[in-house]
C-alpha cells in the first residue's frame, strides 16, 4: 500500500510538473467554457429565472467532460510516442499510473471550476458555500470517472487512435445536449426527456444546480451523486482491468 | 543473464494466427554484447517485449537478471533498463524532469534522482539540453535522451530495440561510443535488436539471426561468415553466353556447386578462401576460352550468411529509411 501511494504521487508529480511550469495553459484550456460563459449566460439572463445560478453549474458540468475526456488524449499521445512504454517497463505499480493521472485531472478541473465560480460572482451569481462545496466534491467524482474512461478508451485506441476520436466526439455532444446543459430541456418533447432521464450527465447537471442553488435536500442530488459514484466505479474498474491486460 | 526456454508468442489479428516467435532457446552470459539480427517481422520486436515484461509469453520460460519474467515482473523490471524503438520521452516534459521521474519510477528519493539526471546529462552531453521538450532536439540528441532515461537506475541489463534506427551516420557513431563506454566502464550486459548488417557485424561480440521466429543462427560475427557463407569470387565477362561457360567452369573447380550465380554477364562463385581460388579460376577460365573482364574477391558479409541460410537477403525488404 505504500508503494501504491508512493508511485501514485510520482505519477501525479510528473504529470502536474508541465501545468505548474506553464500555469498560463491551464487558463487558455478555459477559453471555450469562459466564453460561454460570458456570451451565452447574458443571453439567457431572464430566460430561465436567474440565469447564472442556472448557467454555472451546467459549465462546470461542460468542462468536466471536456478536460477529464481530453484526458486519455495525452495518454494516447504517450502510447503512441513510446514513452508510457518506458514507465511500463519501471517498476512503478500500474494501478498508481491510473490514479496518478486521474488526480491531475481533478486538481486541474478543482482549479478551474474555483476560478469560474470567482469570475462569475461579479455577474451577479450567489455563491452558498456548503452546497458549491458539495457540488464541486461530486463534479470531481465524476470527472474520476470519466477520467478514467478516457484512459481505457485510449488504451483500446492504440495504435492509431482512431478508435478514441470517434467515440468520443460521437459522445461528447449527444451526451452535453441531451443534458440540459445549455438550455433547460423541461419544454421538450416526452422522447427527449426520455432520452435526457438515462443520460447520467442529466442528472449531475440537475443535482449541480441544486447544490448551486443552496437547496440541500432537493431528491435530484441523490441521483446525481449515484450517477457520478457509478460512473467513477466503472471507470476505475475497468481502467485497472485495461492496465493489467497490458498495452 | 538471460534464459529462455521454448519462448513462444502468438497474436490473434483479425481472427488470424500469427505466430511471431515459435520457441527461442537463448542463453546471454552477464556482460556480453548480443545483437538479435532479422528482417521485419522476424520476431525480434517480440522477443525483446517478453524478455522487458511487456508482452506476457504465450508458452516457454523467460528468467531474465535472475527472475521469472512471468512470475516476477516487478523484479525484472528494477533490474534491466530499455531503450525501446520509439521515443522514451514525453513530448509534454522537459528533458530533465524526465529523467528525475524516470529516478523515482526507480525508487530513487527527489535528491538523489535530480543528482544522477544531472550525472547523465553530462555523461550524454546533454546538459544544454535540460530544460527543453524532446520535440525540439534533433535526432541524434533525443536516442541519447533515450539512453540516458534507460540508464537512470544504473542496469546490469540493458535492452535497446533498434538503437540506431533513422539516425545519420555520425549519430549512430557517437550512439555507439556512449554504448561502448558503458560496457567499458560498467561491465554492463547489452542486448539489442538491429537489421544494420554492418552494426551486428562491426559492434556485437555475438550475433543471434533469427527468421520466421525462429532462432536460425548464433555465434560470432566471424564464424557465421567463415562457416555459413565463405568468400567469394566475383567476375564479369563480355556477353551472357561467356557467362554461362564462366560459370560452367566455376561449377567444376569450387567445391560447393550451388555457391554459384550468374547475372547477366556477372558471375558470382562461393569458395572456401578466394584469394587462393581466383588465380586457379583465372586460368580455367582461359583454357575454356573465355577471357574475364573484371575479377574480384570479396569477405562475406552477415547478408551472405542470411542469404544461405534463408535464400533470401536481408535487404530485400528492408532497406533503412
Amino acid at each position: 500500500m505504500t508503494t501504491f501511494l508512493r508511485d501514485t504521487a510520482i505519477v501525479f508529480s510528473r504529470e502536474i510538473t508541465p501545468s505548474l511550469r506553464e500555469p498560463a495553459g491551464l487558463v487558455l484550456e478555459m477559453g471555450q467554457p469562459l466564453v460561454f460563459l460570458f456570451l451565452y449566460g447574458a443571453l439567457l439572463d431572464g430566460a430561465v429565472g436567474s440565469s447564472w445560478q442556472w448557467f454555472v453549474p451546467g459549465i462546470l458540468v461542460m468542462m468536466c467532460l471536456t478536460g477529464p475526456m481530453g484526458a486519455g488524449y495525452t495518454m494516447l499521445v504517450e502510447l503512441i510516442g513510446g514513452s508510457l512504454e518506458r514507465l511500463l517497463v519501471t517498476p512503478l505499480n500500474r494501478t498508481a499510473m491510473l490514479v496518478g493521472r486521474t488526480m491531475k485531472v481533478t486538481v486541474v478541473l478543482f482549479c478551474q471550476a474555483v476560478l469560474i465560480v470567482v469570475l462569475a460572482l461579479p455577474l451577479g451569481f450567489r455563491l452558498y458555500p456548503v452546497g458549491a462545496l458539495a457540488g464541486i466534491a461530486m463534479l470531481l467524482l465524476f470527472a474520476t470517472g470519466l477520467g478514467a474512461l478516457s484512459f481505457v478508451l485510449a488504451i483500446r485506441s492504440a495504435p492509431d487512435g482512431t478508435l478514441f476520436w470517434l467515440v468520443t466526439q460521437a459522445l461528447m455532444f449527444p451526451l452535453l445536449l441531451l443534458s440540459g446543459v445549455f438550455l433547460p430541456m423541461d419544454g421538450g418533447p416526452d422522447w427527449l426527456r426520455v432520452v435526457g432521464d438515462v443520460n447520467p450527465v442529466t442528472h449531475v447537471v440537475d443535482a449541480q444546480r441544486a447544490l448551486f442553488s443552496g437547496d440541500l435536500t432537493h431528491p435530484s442530488i441523490l441521483y446525481g451523486t449515484a450517477a457520478a459514484a457509478l460512473i467513477a466505479a466503472v471507470g476505475l474498474v475497468a481502467g485497472n482491468r485495461a492496465l493489467r491486460k497490458g498495452v | 543473464m538471460i534464459h529462455a526456454r521454448a519462448l513462444t508468442r502468438v497474436f490473434t489479428v483479425k481472427k488470424e494466427t500469427v505466430h511471431a516467435v515459435r520457441g527461442i532457446d537463448l542463453d546471454v552470459e552477464a556482460g556480453s554484447l548480443v545483437a538479435l539480427l532479422g528482417p521485419n517481422g522476424a520476431g525480434k520486436s517480440t522477443t525483446l517485449r517478453m524478455l522487458t515484461t511487456l508482452l506476457p509469453p504465450s508458452s516457454g520460460t523467460a528468467t531474465v537478471a535472475g527472475h521469472d519474467v512471468a512470475r516476477e515482473p516487478a523484479r525484472v523490471r528494477a533490474r534491466i533498463g530499455y531503450v525501446g524503438q520509439k521515443s522514451s520521452a514525453g513530448e509534454n516534459f522537459q528533458v530533465r524532469d524526465e529523467l528525475v521521474s524516470q529516478g523515482r519510477c526507480y525508487g530513487m528519493t527527489t535528491a538523489a534522482a535530480a543528482e544522477r539526471a544531472d550525472e547523465l546529462l553530462d555523461l550524454l552531453g546533454l546538459r544544454a539540453q535540460a530544460r527543453r521538450k524532446p520535440g525540439t532536439l534533433s535526432g541524434g540528441q533525443r536516442r541519447r535522451l533515450d539512453i540516458a532515461l534507460g540508464l537512470v537506475h544504473r542496469p546490469d541489463l540493458l535492452f535497446l530495440d533498434e538503437p540506431s534506427t533513422g539516425l545519420d551516420p555520425r549519430s549512430r557513431a557517437d550512439i555507439w561510443e556512449h554504448i561502448t563506454r558503458l560496457r567499458e566502464v560498467y561491465g554492463t550486459t547489452l542486448f539489442m535488436t538491429t537489421h544494420y548488417l554492418e552494426e551486428a557485424d562491426t559492434m556485437a561480440e555475438r550475433v543471434v539471426i533469427v527468421d520466421g521466429g525462429r532462432i536460425i543462427a548464433d555465434g560470432t560475427a566471424g564464424r557465421l561468415k567463415n562457416e555459413l557463407a565463405g568468400d567469394h569470387i566475383t567476375i564479369t565477362t563480355r556477353t551472357e553466353t561467356e557467362a554461362a561457360t564462366a560459370a560452367a567452369v566455376a561449377a567444376s573447380v569450387t567445391e560447393a556447386p550451388d555457391g554459384v550465380t550468374v547475372d547477366g554477364t556477372t558471375v558470382r562463385v562461393r569458395v572456401a578462401r578466394a584469394p587462393a581460388a581466383l588465380p586457379a579460376y583465372l586460368r580455367a577460365l582461359e583454357e575454356a576460352g573465355v577471357g574475364a573482364a573484371t575479377a574480384e574477391t570479396a569477405r562475406p558479409t552477415l547478408d551472405d550468411v542470411f542469404l544461405t541460410l534463408t535464400g533470401r537477403s536481408l535487404t530485400d525488404d528492408d532497406l533503412p529509411a
